[in-house]
């Protein structure tokens, strides 16, 4: 599953962050786990036990799925941190 | 030390502190999300300011969270503060409220503690809900107005309730192409629900006529639209790629599908009540949990009030009316309002309640909660974060004697999201293996930090 942003206009602002040390696009607004989506990324941590992919499941901060490392600070919920310039965020595919 | 802590900044937490500012209590916000307007007015002032055409499709009801927020803006807010402890009462210091902000734990004491935490989408435990591709239908609404994004590809909502026809008509209106809805409501509907109609448009009725007008898109919003559906299940190597579903009449369908938003309605947040030990009761028309409140939001435990649909589903508009009296109930407490001010106050609002009570009888009866959560099949996860399965469960059922027991012996419960997730599924699961009722098994016990913190936070916190 890939997100796709509405045509509509915006006046919000671009910005990029870092993810996995690759740069992304998103805009003044999004949450992290919001920026992720939009910029193709999906499965981004694996289950504690069998390791299996995990993607954010409820957007609003209870599912605990989006968990990443942002700013070198591990474990954040994605969905619930706002994007800043600049933000540096490594997915946790290694450990629950 | 300040006369009164709100957490959260929904409908609910909002008009609350507006009263309260209004009746000179010294007030302050605390609420985890970004920004203000709770689940339902996400993002409102953002969406109002930068993409205004957006609210063309979110509708006029999501506009008019910013009025509430303005209504609430001489008020101190703190956005991104995520609450994990709630002290005890004490005589001389009221109760301290501790939270993380910016990754900083910061604390206050309160006389008064209002929780607004509102409500969560109920966990739906299909067998493949923990594929990527697959979300709750809150989840792509919140999306829709934090960001303006939609799934590309092939989208199917599936389950029951007003939200699931709400975003299908919003995705309709924004052009959002839906492959198919797979409706899960037991049929005959209306014929249930027929008893309440007309207390409900008495009490209710713009919520009645809305209703009917996302009714007539509801139909068309997708490619294909099937009712009565049971037995939805989610496939797919490493990501979703197929639905499975039973239609009304019996007959197995399988669609390839790229994403899969489920929605079984919705359950009070139950983290915060249950940490200030508030006495709860099993809502066997809503299967869940509330805390107890007295008519005016008043929890069991001393100096902490519930508004808003943190204490029992009733919606947005009586989450506004619920805030209001609660905050004037805690002024009247402090000595700040005599009663007859109280009671004057809020008897407008109490009849809204009532309005909006007879609404959601008519709304439970509409759609009723799925009873088929504590019989899901063996091999379907229960807890996600700790992958325990209802087998797991059922295997140390009659040696646990509740939830916590449980949690002991088979890890559920016991991972980040520590019980969010499969708290109520655990419920009712052991329930259904116990053949006892929901309410006698109870729910697990939630102790601080209510959020996972770093010891770091904790440590700043005594300096
Ligand atoms: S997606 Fe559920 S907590 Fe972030």
């Amino acid at each position: 599953m890939t997100f796709a942003r509405l045509a509509g206009p915006t006046k919000a602002a671009a910005v990029t962050l870092t993810v996995d040390g690759q740069r992304i696009a998103a805009r003044d607004g999004d949450t992290v786990a919001a920026a992720l989506l939009a910029a193709g990324r999906q499965a981004i941590r694996r289950s504690a036990v069998t390791g299996e992919p995990r993607a954010p499941y409820c957007q609003m901060g209870v599912c605990f799925e989006c968990l990443v490392e942002i700013d070198g600070v591990a474990d954040r919920q994605a969905c619930l941190v706002p994007v800043r310039n600049g933000m540096v965020v490594a997915t946790q595919q290694g450990e629950g | 030390m300040r006369d009164l802590v709100i957490i959260g900044a929904g409908p609910a937490g909002l008009s609350a502190a507006a009263t309260a500012h209004a009746l000179g209590l010294d007030t302050l916000i605390l609420d985890e999300q970004p920004s203000a307007g709770g689940q339902i007015y996400r993002n409102v002032e953002r969406v109002t300011d930068q993409r205004p055409a957006d609210l063309a499709f979110l509708g006029r009801d999501y506009a008019h969270g910013r009025t509430l927020a303005r209504a609430a803006s001489a008020v101190d807010r703190r956005q991104g503060a995520t609450v994990w402890h709630i002290g005890p009462m004490t005589r001389t210091e009221g109760r301290q409220v501790v939270w993380s902000e910016e990754g900083k734990a910061q604390k206050v004491n309160a006389r008064a503690v209002l929780l607004a935490t509102g409500a969560m989408e109920r966990p739906v435990p299909i067998p493949g809900w923990t594929l990527p591709g697959v979300t709750t239908v809150g989840a792509l609404q919140t999306v829709l107005k934090q960001s303006g994004i939609f799934p590309r590809g092939r989208v199917v909502l599936a389950g029951s309730g007003p939200l699931l026809m709400l975003l299908a008509s919003q995705y309709f209106a924004a052009g959002i192409r839906i492959e198919a809805i797979l409706d899960t409501t037991p049929p005959g509907g209306l014929n249930r629900a027929m008893l309440w109609l007309p207390l409900a448009t008495v009490g209710a009725r713009r919520a009645i006529l809305k209703g009917r007008r996302l009714r007539a898109v509801y139909g068309r919003a997708a490619r294909e639209v099937w009712r009565g559906v049971t037995g939805i299940r989610a496939e797919g190597d490493g990501a979703l790629q197929t639905v499975r579903f039973t239609d009304a009449s019996g007959v197995a369908h399988e669609i390839a599908a790229d994403a899969l938003a489920l929605h079984e309605g919705v359950i009070p947040n139950p983290q915060l009540p249950r940490l200030v030990e508030a006495v709860h009761d099993w809502d066997p028309r809503q299967r869940c949990f509330r805390p107890v409140l007295d008519a005016y939001g008043a929890s069991s435990a001393s100096g902490v009030y519930v508004a808003g649909d943190g204490g029992g589903i009733l919606g947005a508009e009586a989450a506004e009316a619920s805030g209001r009296v609660a905050a004037a109930t805690v002024a009247l407490g402090l000595g700040r309002i005599a009663e007859a001010e109280r009671d004057l106050r809020a008897a407008p609002d109490l009849n809204r309640l009532t309005g909006q009570r007879w609404l959601r009888r008519f709304l439970d009866a509409m759609f009723p909660p799925p009873d088929w959560i504590g019989r899901m099949a063996d091999a379907t996860t229960v807890c996600r974060c700790e992958e325990v399965r209802a087998a797991d469960i059922r295997k140390v059922a009659d040696h646990a004697q509740g939830p916590n027991q449980l949690k002991a012996y088979t890890r559920a419960g016991m991972g980040p999201c520590q019980g969010r997730m499969c708290g109520h599924t655990v419920t009712e699961v052991l329930a259904e293996a116990k053949a006892m009722a929901p309410g006698a098994v109870g729910y697990y016990h939630i102790r601080p930090p209510a959020k996972p913190v770093t010891v770091e936070e904790m440590a700043a916190l005594v300096e």
